[in-house]
């Protein structure tokens, strides 16, 4: 392999809570910097480049500079819904290559849950606009957008909501390992906070057909931080690096006669795996935007882990559990059962970088590769990819 | 009668798209130099940047090419419509439209992907402009 140590996630911080009544996103965000600086070993004079995707009252490329009292050499304001986060890890992959940052930041907060904010079942905001014009009057919510790329895929390949209903099964069975995921579940008033089965989802009310509520995030509070370093900064860090091997980004949207159960990820995830020099089968740990089953699903089979449409055998296979042989999904209990303020992306990050350091609850011996993969704005409709494949040191 | 959103203008791309539905036709446009079918409505061609695009009139018959009931939902508008089918259609010219499916018994049941589908002109309580939805035809 040629692969390439360019830059390295030095520092990660996971906000704790996922309801922070009181809480200001913009407090979460640098809260969060703090304890990621202090995980790294590194200073807030240390920093050079900040990375953001908007988030936070008054903040964004100006705001937060300002907030935080930073100078940077770098600002990058890449704002693409939930995957900006892996915008974010390849634009300081690339700038720290270059040669124009050595400590480079991205923060995320959210108070989603504590605002009552229907992220899932709300529909598109107002205004005045080409495409508000074309969709808004069609009552179609966050959810239906994905709903009809489930609904596609059952038809074309015979995709079952039992295989589906498997991703959620052991994501749960992840987040029951992990104890802030657990207290998470707990915060919002699960109705179950336990272990679940196939049956459970398939029992769960549908939100929008054929989605069942048991396929779909939760929508809490949170945010978190993460540092990217240049060579020369990760060898005098308090742990081991992760380094970021490759990266890849693409969008897509509704076109005439398009394939709505092919996502950005089939553009996104070739370049990343071309420039790592590493082929889906050599991947331990896959941290995908479970937004929905369905993201997962169409996600899994375009990164290249197995065919269009056949994600359901290869579910029935035996992979996706930690202890289980094969490809292990979300060991954090992803946004399904651990985290979704709004925008996962950076949780994606943070857990592989736990992973690759031997630090998950869920820990999968000897995990040396991981894919962090983001899926932003809507499934099925217009949305980003961003793929980030990392190292073990 | 329904209450969903109107379209806002002034708003450049989609003005002629809208006055066409307050008339009863549904427009889309085709590009002159690729021969692309161009929608939703741009001044450009969607496909190669032309500005040589030309309207025409579909015939409003169609496809569905996927759907999804929504069971819940908090969006002014819809929250006293009960379940409603949300799709993707595509029409015969070949454009794709994002549109609802209505005039079902029961849309869990009634509604499948293939079905074939012709608009209709809802007037709606909250505005001039008319909504283009489908019926199974």
């Amino acid at each position: 392999m040629t692969q390439e140590r360019k830059a390295a996630i030095a520092g990660i911080h996971e906000f704790p809570l996922r309801v922070a009544p009181g809480v200001s996103a913009m407090q979460i965000k640098a809260a969060s910097l703090k304890a990621a600086l202090n995980d790294a070993g590194l200073d807030w004079k240390d920093i050079d480049g900040l990375y953001d995707a908007g988030d936070g009252e008054g903040g964004g490329g100006l705001g937060l500079a300002a907030y935080l009292g930073l100078r940077p050499r770098v600002i990058d304001t890449t704002q693409v819904g939930g995957s900006s986060y892996e915008f974010h890890a390849a634009h300081a992959l690339r700038d720290i290559a270059a040669g124009r940052v050595n400590v480079a930041i991205t923060t995320y907060g959210s108070t989603a849950a504590s605002n009552r904010i229907p992220i899932g079942t709300g529909g598109r905001g107002g205004g005045q606009s080409w495409s508000a014009n074309m969709e808004g009057p069609y009552g179609s919510t966050l959810i239906s957008n994905y709903a009809m790329v489930k609904q596609r895929h059952m038809f074309e390949y015979g995709t079952t909501t039992e295989q589906l209903a498997e991703i959620s099964v052991a994501t749960r069975k992840h987040a029951m390992r992990n104890p802030e995921a657990v207290k998470a579940m707990t915060d919002l008033q699960f109705v179950k906070v336990d272990e679940i089965t196939v049956e459970d989802v398939l029992e769960s009310r549908i939100v929008a057909d054929p989605l069942h509520l048991l396929e779909c995030c939760m929508v809490s509070d949170g945010g978190g931080a993460c540092v990217f370093v240049s060579p020369e900064v990760a060898r005098n860090i308090k742990k081991k690096p992760v380094w970021i091997l490759g990266t890849g980004e693409a969008t897509k949207y509704r076109e005439n006669g398009g394939d709505i159960t092919t996502s950005a990820a089939a553009q996104s995830g070739p370049p990343a795996f071309a420039q790592a020099g590493v082929s889906p089968a050599e991947i331990d740990i896959a941290m995908i935007y479970d937004s929905f089953t369905i993201t997962v699903a169409t996600c899994l089979e375009d990164l290249g882990f197995c065919k269009k449409g056949e994600i359901g055998q290869f579910i029935g296979d035996g992979h996706l559990a930690f202890d289980k042989p094969g490809l292990t999904l979300n060991t954090d209990g992803g946004g399904l059962s651990s985290n979704h303020p709004g925008m996962r992306g950076l949780f994606l990050l943070l857990e592989a970088t736990r992973q690759l350091r031997g630090e998950s609850t869920s820990q999968v011996p000897g995990a040396k590769l991981a894919v962090a993969h983001g899926n932003g704005g809507l499934l099925g409709g217009t949305h980003t990819g961003g793929t980030v494949i990392l190292a073990a040191d | 009668m329904p209450n969903r959103p109107q379209p806002h203008f002034p708003e450049a791309d989609t003005k002629h798209y809208w006055d066409g539905v307050k008339a009863g036709e549904l427009r889309y446009q085709t590009c002159d130099a690729c021969s692309k079918v161009n929608f939703t409505p741009t001044a450009h061609c969607q496909s190669c940047g032309s500005n040589a695009l030309s309207w025409h009139v579909s015939k409003g018959e169609g496809s569905v090419y996927t759907y999804s009931v929504v069971r819940q939902n908090r969006i002014p508008g819809f929250v006293e419509l009960g379940a409603y089918a949300v799709a993707y259609v595509d029409l015969d010219e070949g454009f794709r439209m994002l549109t609802n499916v209505v005039g079902t018994a029961n849309p869990t049941t009634d509604i499948s992907i293939g079905q074939r589908v012709r608009v209709e002109y809802e007037q709606q309580d909250s505005g001039e402009y008319p909504i283009p939805v489908f019926r199974p035809i």
